[in-house]
């Protein structure tokens, strides 16, 4: 008996954060319905969906700063948390330097905090005003202080936002070191699957609704994925040319070859017969494309989204 | 009147005794104890974008005048009190989210000062000195009133030392704050109740009218030179008790209404501040100017 509820604390202990069928109501809305997963030491764990999908929602309810409204979330006993969240808006007036903006949720030894900021490329920083640092450096900032806390969960919301792009894989590697090295748990969120592929354990697609999951390269070849990711742009035809037919998630139908019915977007249907000649180029155009232009993706989500709450 | 508290009623103000008398030393020990007191809670009203806030609780000073006139209740008890009510009352409106929180302050500021002079005028047996409650009358404070502003001013400054971190953390970010286990829901009921009190406690020295002026007029000017929040709190202190003594010694000498002559100072600290001469946000810089 004793030894037994050793062994189940020792596995909950294991695991940092658990959400079962958890669910935000906003307004009579359903931000995010029947999310569920958890998140386990040493674990990277990266939400992707479009804008809207409730990706910052769900990562919210994780680390508490939401309370579910069905469902229930449980986190580990004294779990310390990083958190980078998506948007930080410092009102002008607080003079606030980037060495005291370290020390914002607790004390950090000089060598800490000039670690923290060395590692993310930015100590000549240290002494600078947070306003005056551009969008990538104030990034930078949040994520370094957020490793600096040595946190057993870090929870990182576009943590690669404004940053440059060779700035943007230095930062996915130092993100995987430091998981690597002190074994904490990883929930991060990212547009694209393309950027974050390497470093990530699970993925968990979102649209309002855990919509797969799996390892990267499961997820990056499932139909849901390719319908939320895909569902203008030309890669789709790359990918769903295997299948017999897709159902769009507005409802329109692309055939096997490629063709698809009533469709209304005009940019569609013109694509097919390249894509026929080359599959290769168009799957590297897709990443550059999807990366530069989230925006073609989402009119379909949006969609999705309307009719599951209606 | 028996149990009314001694703000009501006090010898008409003799003007221009250009002597540094009891009254007036009193006055500046009570007004820098004030000053001292509002300046890093100015600092957060100032980040936090409340100035409208503040003012709101301030103006239902009035209706916590009326209500300690009428049930004849310690004033500084139904002040604080209604201060509280009605920022919890603006909370819990804002939650419902059906007006702008620019356009509920407004109802409920005006509103608390219109049914405070209504009730004090249904109170026909009462006489009280509505401009002191207005703009403030420092220079009737008694000792008594000297203890309770410096006893209170050490609990609030004593408070926003233990309040600090998470205060700050909630001011840059709730969500940061709420995730790294700072609490930010009890940081803010903590900093509006240190609000309350010491609107409640500033009432006599500057008035209703003008205690959110001398919450934000010294913070601001400690902007400009300050390296981090903190260098800014203290200076907003130090800028706050520098206006306090300019503005008696002006009201003294050009026998002027001590509580907005404190506020002019400040306002010519804040215009001089402005000046770039004075050189650009080094604290130490900062700190030879604010204390001159």
């Amino acid at each position: 008996m004793l030894m037994t509820d050793r062994a189940l604390g020792a596995q909950s202990e294991n695991r940092l954060v658990s959400l079962a069928n958890a669910g935000l109501l906003r307004d009579g809305r359903w931000l995010v319905r029947g999310v569920d997963f958890s998140i386990r030491r040493g674990e990277v764990v990266t939400l992707i969906g479009p804008n809207g999908a409730g990706k910052s929602t769900t990562a919210k309810l994780a680390i508490g700063v939401l309370r579910p409204n069905e469902g229930a979330v449980e986190r580990m006993q004294g779990l310390r948390i990083g958190y980078v969240p998506q948007k930080l808006a410092i009102d002008w007036t607080m003079p606030l330097s980037v060495r005291r903006l370290m020390r914002l949720t607790g004390p950090l030894s000089d060598a800490e905090l000039a670690g923290a900021l060395a590692a993310t490329g930015i100590p000549h920083l240290v002494d600078a005003e947070v306003r005056h640092l551009s969008g990538g450096e104030f990034q930078r900032a949040l994520l370094a202080r957020a490793i600096a806390r040595k946190p057993d969960l870090m929870v990182l919301d576009e943590p690669v936002q404004g940053v440059d792009f060779a700035g943007e894989s230095a930062l996915y590697e130092l993100i995987r070191e430091i998981r690597n090295s002190t074994g904490c748990g990883i929930l991060m969120i990212s547009h694209d699957l393309h950027m974050v592929m390497a470093g990530t354990d699970t993925v968990i697609c979102l649209n309002g609704h855990v919509c797969c999951r799996g390892t990267p390269e499961v997820v990056s070849q499932s139909a849901d994925y390719l319908k939320l990711f895909g569902g203008h742009s030309r890669s789709l035809a790359v990918y769903s040319h295997h299948h017999d037919h897709t159902h769009l998630p507005d409802g329109r139908v692309l055939h096997g070859d490629g063709s698809i019915t009533d469709h209304c977007h005009p940019d569609d249907g013109h694509h097919h017969h390249e894509v026929h000649d080359h599959p290769h180029d168009h799957t590297h155009d897709h990443h550059q494309h999807g990366h530069a232009g989230h925006d073609h993706a989402h009119h379909a989500p949006a969609a999705d989204r309307g009719n599951d709450r209606a | 009147m028996p149990g009314m508290t001694t703000p009501i009623m006090h010898p008409p103000q003799t003007g221009g005794t250009i002597v540094l008398d009891d009254f007036f030393t009193r006055a500046l020990v009570a007004g820098i104890g004030v000053a001292l007191t509002a300046g890093p809670l100015g600092c957060f009203v100032v980040w936090r974008r409340m100035a409208y806030f503040g003012d709101t609780m301030a103006h239902s000073a009035l209706l916590g005048v009326a209500l300690s006139l009428f049930f004849q209740i310690n004033l500084l008890v139904t002040v604080f009190g209604v201060a509280v009510a009605v920022s919890l009352l603006l909370l819990m409106l804002q939650r419902r989210q059906s007006l702008s929180a620019d356009a509920l302050l407004g109802i409920l500021s005006h509103s608390a000062l219109a049914i405070g002079l209504v009730l004090v005028a249904f109170m026909t047996w009462v006489r009280i000195d509505l401009i002191a409650f207005l703009f403030g009358d420092i220079l009737a404070v008694t000792p008594g009133d000297i203890g309770l502003i410096w006893g209170g001013g050490v609990l609030v400054l004593a408070a926003l030392v233990f309040l600090w971190r998470p205060l700050i953390a909630s001011t840059v970010s709730e969500d940061v704050a709420e995730a790294e286990g700072m609490k930010p829901a009890r940081a803010r009921l903590f900093f509006m109740l240190l609000m309350a009190l010491v609107i409640a406690i500033a009432m006599k020295i500057v008035g209703i009218m003008l205690i959110t002026s001398l919450l934000i007029i010294p913070a601001a000017t400690a902007r400009r030179f300050s390296s981090s929040p903190e260098v800014m709190a203290v200076l907003a202190s130090l800028i706050g008790a520098l206006a306090v003594i300019g503005g008696l010694f002006g009201s003294l000498h050009y026998d002027t209404p001590s509580g907005p002559s404190i506020v002019v100072a400040a306002l010519l600290l804040f215009i001089l501040s402005l000046f770039p001469a004075l050189g650009k946000n080094t604290a130490e810089k900062a700190g030879n100017q604010g204390v001159r």
